[in-house]
């Protein structure tokens, strides 16, 4: 990384001279993090993705106050169609929608029930209005909700399910677990990862080949069956957190891996650098040679390859749960929420059921976008 | 070389040793056992188990000794093929799995020939023709196909079918062939339901080789001896043929033992959706019902076969690319 400072400059493009002057100096000075983000910023669809994701996690993180109901209120709208959401009356244009009525009635002949849209009945859409009361972020309780109709209105944008609770706020709930199992479990893997992997590079030899062996052991391994096994091995009489925690370190078992080879590789390409034998010199011990010399040094890798786990975590989350093995009712994340759809007539007849997965894809593919955006900038000293 | 593969055989013998650990360890965690809730069943049933009839099937099954013996046993029997019972089907393990072995190696076979198959002319296409319209096309397929959960895909392909022609699709045979001898209709049956799994199992897959083949196609393209084989009037066609291709083929092939994983993890769990005879669903099912015999032997079958396909993989390479040094 020497010749960084020459680099640094054929970042700019082919500006003028004049105005390469100043810009040349601001790069010649900017840190690593902001080169990184100049770089970032080029790549269009990487920056759609980290917006979406960013939505998606304020999203998880709002999700009592932007859905519309609590997870769990029922309502007698068992299997309904989503209710169409309705800006022009055929007439006129309004920012303000509505939602039109439902009539429920029972189809004799397969006793289920049929939903159709009652025109006449308007529910036009309130902003900040008052609903089921929920936890604001754990603070105080409040019933403010960012949207929703009066009652006995119903606003289910995304239909219902079989206990007519509203999808789109269940999914909206779910999505703060879900979410929340990637970043958790790639937080355990990190820690492993980063542990063993700078054991294995800095300290090389018998444990060095004890360890490799051991991650291409678990690498070999195929996943899904493997969690499955683990995931059934959850006593049943867990609470809810356990179960959470343990899935997450299940999930996180393969991540590790991954990481562990980067950090190794990157310890023995920088463990003979001249700054490492410096810090040595100067009596500094192993652990603050690798937590603050060589860990910063090649932490946006790190960073990057946590960005790209995340999405497999979350799909595995989902996995696990829709098999019935992962998180259970009444614990509400996108794969319990697709459990639901194990059935195929359910499904047939109600394919509103699978809106969950909408979810996942969306994220997941947000998150494969940022990442590939991400793995470009991660080394913004090259050209 | 025949050190190299000689180390390499004895490496995956130990690798499977510890597979077959790794397997009952993970089988064994749960509290209770399957007898734990057979006798349950039978007591709510109103039967009379005393504790003499309950330690004496703990005898019969071997379930009243310690894990490691238990473990020992297991694995012993298992060298002279026997996987112990299964206490849900009361037959023995391996009668359970053997029929499902075969479409197991077959749909995970044809999956990767079928995931290699597409991805390496799409990924040469997308590298050649880059930032053509079709480059885009094959690049959002090739997103989407590594983000949407495969088991969600094999469900909307079950709906749409399910829909269409008011059945279900699930199975790789029709309802007449399921237990029929094997003969020429009951093959073409089978052909006619392959592609809808193999399709859906191989999607990620080859969305991710696509991404693959076309990177490393595009680092050789800009190299000079393209050029001055370009320079030296060689026809576009023939110079990628003869050249960078085969080039970028190299790295494609070793990838072969690590997309095995993935293979066997996504046929699992599509397995279960589609309802494929293959050892997927009994592997949920006996873990459902802590089928302690079953589930271990499935498991251990599902990561010895990951392991011996990565075997063979390597041994392929080792064929393949004679430049690199086997010591």
């Amino acid at each position: 990384m020497a010749d960084s400072a020459d680099t640094r400059s054929d970042v700019v493009g082919g500006e003028e001279e004049q105005t390469i002057g100043v810009e040349e100096e601001r790069l010649m000075v900017a840190s690593q993090w902001s080169l990184m983000w100049l770089h970032f910023k080029r790549h269009k669809l990487a920056v759609a993705g980290a917006i979406v994701v960013g939505l998606m996690y304020f999203m998880a993180i709002f999700h009592g106050f932007i859905a519309p109901y609590e997870r769990a209120t029922r309502s007698e709208f068992i299997f309904m169609r989503p209710q169409p959401l309705v800006f022009n009356d055929g007439e006129n244009f309004s920012l303000r929608p509505y939602v039109m009525g439902m009539d429920a009635a029972m189809d004799r002949a397969t006793f289920t029930r049929t939903y159709t849209v009652n025109e006449d009945i308007r529910y036009p859409v309130k902003f900040l209005t008052r609903g089921d009361e929920y936890n604001f972020l754990g603070l105080f309780k409040t019933d403010v909700h960012l949207f929703g109709v009066d009652r006995p209105g119903t606003i289910f944008l995304l239909g219902t399910d079989e206990l007519g609770r509203d999808l789109l706020s269940r999914s909206i709930y779910g999505g703060s677990i879900s979410l929340s199992i990637g970043l958790v479990g790639v937080v355990f893997s990190f820690v492993l990862g980063a542990l063993l992997g700078g054991v294995s590079g800095y300290y090389g030899g018998v444990t060095d080949t004890i360890i490799q062996r051991l991650i291409e052991f678990l690498i070999s391994l195929p996943t899904i069956p493997l969690w499955m096994a683990l995931s059934a091995a959850v006593p049943a009489g867990w609470s809810a957190i356990q179960v959470y925690f343990a899935i997450t370190i299940i999930l996180s078992l393969h991540g590790w891996c991954g990481l562990a080879r980067i950090v190794r590789g990157k310890m023995l390409e920088t463990s003979h650098e001249d700054f490492v034998m410096a810090a040595k010199l100067s009596g500094s011990s192993d652990w603050r040679i690798i937590t603050r010399h060589l860990l910063p040094s090649f932490m946006s890798y790190l960073i990057v390859h946590m960005t790209l786990a995340i999405p497999g975590m979350i799909l595995g989350e989902t996995a696990l749960s829709f098999l019935g093995l992962g998180l259970r009712p009444p614990v509400v994340s996108w794969g319990v929420l697709l459990q639901q759809a194990t059935n195929i007539r359910t499904v047939a007849t109600y394919p509103w059921i699978m809106y969950p997965g909408l979810f996942v894809i969306l994220t997941v593919l947000a998150f494969n976008f940022m990442g590939d955006g991400l793995r470009d900038a991660a080394d913004p000293y090259k050209v | 070389m025949k050190a190299y593969i000689a180390r390499r055989f004895l490496y995956m013998i130990l690798l499977l040793v510890m597979a077959s650990m790794v397997s009952f360890i993970v089988i064994t965690l749960p509290p209770g056992d399957y007898l734990t809730s057979y006798i349950m069943r039978l007591k709510a049933q109103g039967q009379d188990v005393g504790l003499d009839e309950e330690l004496a099937l703990r005898r019969q099954y071997g379930l009243d000794q310690p894990y490691y013996i238990q473990y020992f046993k297991w694995a012993s029997q298992m060298l002279r093929g026997n996987m112990g019972r299964s206490f849900e089907f009361n037959r023995p393990v391996w009668d359970v799995i053997q029929p499902r072995l075969g479409m197991t190696i077959l749909v995970a076979g044809v999956s990767l020939i079928f995931t290699y198959v597409m991805a390496i002319p799409i990924g040469i296409y997308s590298a050649v023709r880059q930032y053509s319209i079709g480059d885009y096309v094959f690049t959002v397929i090739g997103f989407a196909g590594v983000s949407i959960p495969n088991f969600l895909l094999a469900l909307v392909v079950m709906v749409f079918a399910y829909r269409t022609f008011g059945t279900s699709i699930g199975g790789l045979f029709s309802i007449e062939y399921v237990d029929a001898p094997w003969s020429l209709a009951k093959i073409q049956d089978l052909i006619k339901h392959l592609p809808v799994p193999i399709i859906v199992i191989g999607l990620s897959g080859t969305a991710w080789l696509i991404r693959t083949m076309r990177a490393t196609l595009l680092d050789e393209l800009h190299k000079p001896y393209v050029q001055t084989a370009r320079a030296k009037g060689l026809k576009e066609g023939k110079l990628l043929a003869k050249y960078p291709i085969r080039v970028a083929l190299n790295p494609i092939a070793s990838t072969v033992g690590w997309a095995l994983p993935g293979l066997f993890s996504g046929q699992t769990i599509i397995s279960i959706v589609l309802d494929l005879p293959t050892i997927g669903p009994i592997l949920l099912r006996s873990l459902m019902t802590e089928d302690m015999f079953l589930a271990a032997s499935t498991l251990f079958i599902s990561t010895a076969l990951t392991l011996v396909g990565t075997l063979i993989s390597d041994m392929l390479l080792v064929w393949l690319d004679p430049r690199i040094q086997y010591t």
